[in-house]
This record gives structure tokens, sequence and C-alpha cells, in this order.
């Protein structure tokens, strides 16, 4: 009987070498080259060596392929200055390489709750430099991302999560622009009660968005589905449809009546 | 301010290669383990805790006493407990056997 691996309680350098062809994984800017951040120490922060992102080459399905990961459990998978600058680097590095016709097959595994609010304005800088490289990078080849990890993608992240040809999203990974508790903070408990889990995912969790068609392909947490998805959508790219919301979103509704609503054109 | 310390163990035998262990998160840390020419272990340790040398010292001894390596090693400490150090340290050790 064949054993479920599941991806979601892998580290982000886990789950890039999990998806890349066995044996090819080659991590660029590791934690040995020790690109920290140099903003947190001041604000009592602790710097990890590799800014919570990993960068690797390999192949997939025997294809060059770059894979890009944020690590949700270092500072919510947050964007600073030096991790969003190697997401960035690395997708406009693809974008070269098409242009001088080199095949490279891309995908993106967000697990970020956005911007790291202690690198404010360099983290908006770096996540529109990634929202930029998508854009131009999905004119040569489809950038898929992969949300399917125990953060999910909120913030400038779910745009640039958004601006990817085709997503593969869990049941267990959420995305949104805001999360519940700022959704509960700036709105009140009458729009969202952050503490009602099973209402958040309802509302924002993968089968939910898939059902509301933002996004390609819903998957079980499971390494060897999550590739297969991740094959046939990058590699054997027949061509994606963009993804479009399946029905029109009254902004009038609040999210529990918005919940209502879908939990009765979808159940 | 973030404390950082400095342990040296003198001697020891080399080890094989590197390892990167760990993640800096609420009770965690990351290890980096790397071989060195130097005939002795140097331990760097940054952490988010303040005041817990005295810890820091005698967890790094222990693992020195079972394991006497030469190795330049790195810690980014966010609030891990001596018990987890220790396992974080006996994991990097495995890894970089």
């Amino acid at each position: 009987m064949k054993t479920r691996i599941s991806f979601a309680e892998l580290s982000a350098r886990e789950r890039v070498r999990a998806l890349l062809d066995p044996g090819t994984f080659r991590e660029l800017i590791d934690p040995f080259e020790r690109m920290r951040s140099p903003y947190l120490a001041e604000q009592r922060i602790v710097a990890q060596s590799d800014d919570g992102v990993v960068v690797a080459r390999g192949t997939l399905g025997g294809e060059n392929a770059v894979i890009v990961a944020t690590d949700g459990r270092y500072l919510g998978g947050s964007i600073g200055e030096i991790g969003g600058a190697k997401i960035a680097g690395a997708l406009e590095c693809a974008a070269d390489a098409w242009a001088r016709n080199e095949r490279t097959r891309v995908a993106i595994l967000f697990d970020s709750g956005g911007i790291r609010l202690q690198e404010a304005n360099l983290g908006i800088l770096a996540v529109a430099e990634i929202c930029d490289a998508i854009v131009a990078l999905r004119a040569f080849t489809p950038v898929i991302a992969i949300v399917a990890g125990r953060v999910g993608v909120y913030g400038g992240m779910s745009i640039a999560a958004s601006l990817c040809s085709a997503s593969i999203v869990s049941e267990g990974a959420r995305v949104g622009l805001n999360g519940p508790d700022v959704v509960e903070e700036e709105a009140g408990l009458a729009e969202l009660d952050a503490r009602d889990r099973p209402l958040v995912w309802r509302a924002t969790g993968g089968r939910r968005r898939h059902a509301q068609g933002q996004a390609t392909r819903f998957v079980t947490d499971d390494v060897d589905v999550i590739r297969a998805a991740l094959h046939e959508l990058a590699i054997h790219a027949t061509p994606i449809a963009p993804i479009a919301p399946k029905i029109p979103i009254d902004p009038t509704l609040s999210l529990a009546d918005f919940d209502r609503e879908l939990g009765r054109r979808f159940s | 301010m973030i404390e950082t310390l400095e342990i040296i163990n003198e001697g020891g035998t080399p080890i094989a290669r590197r390892a990167h262990i760990g993640v800096v998160a609420s009770g965690n840390c990351e290890l980096l383990i790397e071989p060195t020419s130097e005939p002795r272990a140097r331990v760097l340790i940054r952490t988010s805790v303040r005041g817990y040398e005295a810890a820091w010292r005698a967890v790094i001894a222990r693992f020195f006493e079972r394991h006497p390596i030469a190795a330049r090693i790195e810690i980014d400490d966010f609030g891990a407990t001596p018990s987890v150090v220790a396992l974080r340290l006996e994991q990097a050790l495995e890894a970089a056997s």
C-alpha cells in the first residue's frame, strides 16, 4: 500500500526537494551564504540564515526548472528585502533564460503572511518586483503557484499568487488579502469572528477558493498528488484558462453571509 | 538587544561535512555546522533571550563531553529550551557525520 507523505508537514526546503526530480535539487544562495536580513537585529529579532526563502534549480519531468519557496515557520513566511530579492532574482533569471530560448519551468510555493512589517517599504518594493517578474515570466511559461502549507497566502503575496498562470491549493491552506484577525479588527465581530476556525476555513480555505474558481487545482495534502498536479500544469501545459471568479461577489455581504450564500450554492 | 556568545572547545576530531538544521521560530533555533581547519570547536550563538549564558555554556560543554569534535557552529536562537538546543546539536552532528 502506498504511504501518503504530508506536504504541509515538510519544511520549505524539503517541499522543494520533494517536487523536483529525485537527486536534482541544487540550492542557490543557501543558508551557508548567510544572506540574513540586516534590519531585524535592531528590532530584537534573530535573523535566519536564508531569510526564510529557498531558491533551487533542478529538473521537473526532465526539464530544467526553478522552484522557490517561502518558509512559513520563520516570521510567518513574511517577505523582507533579502528573501524578496531572492525570489524576484530567480524569476528574472528564468525569464532571461527563456529570452535566450532556454526552457525553464517555474513554480512558487507560497506559505506567507505577506510583507514583513519590520521591513515595511522594502518588503512592499520586493513584492512589487516579484509581481513584475511573474507577469514577465508567464508570457514564456506557466508560472505555477502552490499554496499547500500551514500558513496559506495573505497580503501582498496573495496578489503575487493571484498573478500566477495557475494555482494548486490544499484544504489546509487559506488564501486571502487580509487575514482573519485583520478582518475582525477592521470590520468587527459581525463581519468575522477570527476565532471561528471552521468559518475561517470555509470562507478562505483551499476547497472554497477552488469552488469559487479562484484556484486551478484542489489537492489532498500529499506530496505525490501535488507533484503530479505540478507536472500537469507546468510541463504538459495545455492552455490554461485564466483564473476568474465563477460567481460575482457582492461587496456588501459580510463574510459570514457570503459563506452561507456559497454554502447554499456549492453544498 | 540580541545577545551574542562565543564558546570555544579545544581539540576534537574534524566533522565530515556541513549541515543545516532547524528554524528560527518560537521555542526553536537554527543551527549551521561546518568543518574547520582549526583544531577546536567554535560555537557562535545569537539569541533573543538575554541572561542565560550559564545555561548555554552547560549545554554546549555537555555536548562536547559526549562528542569531542572540531567544527564551526552557528546557532540562531528564538527561545529554544536547553533540551531543544541539545537535540538540535545531536541532529546537526548526525547530519554532518
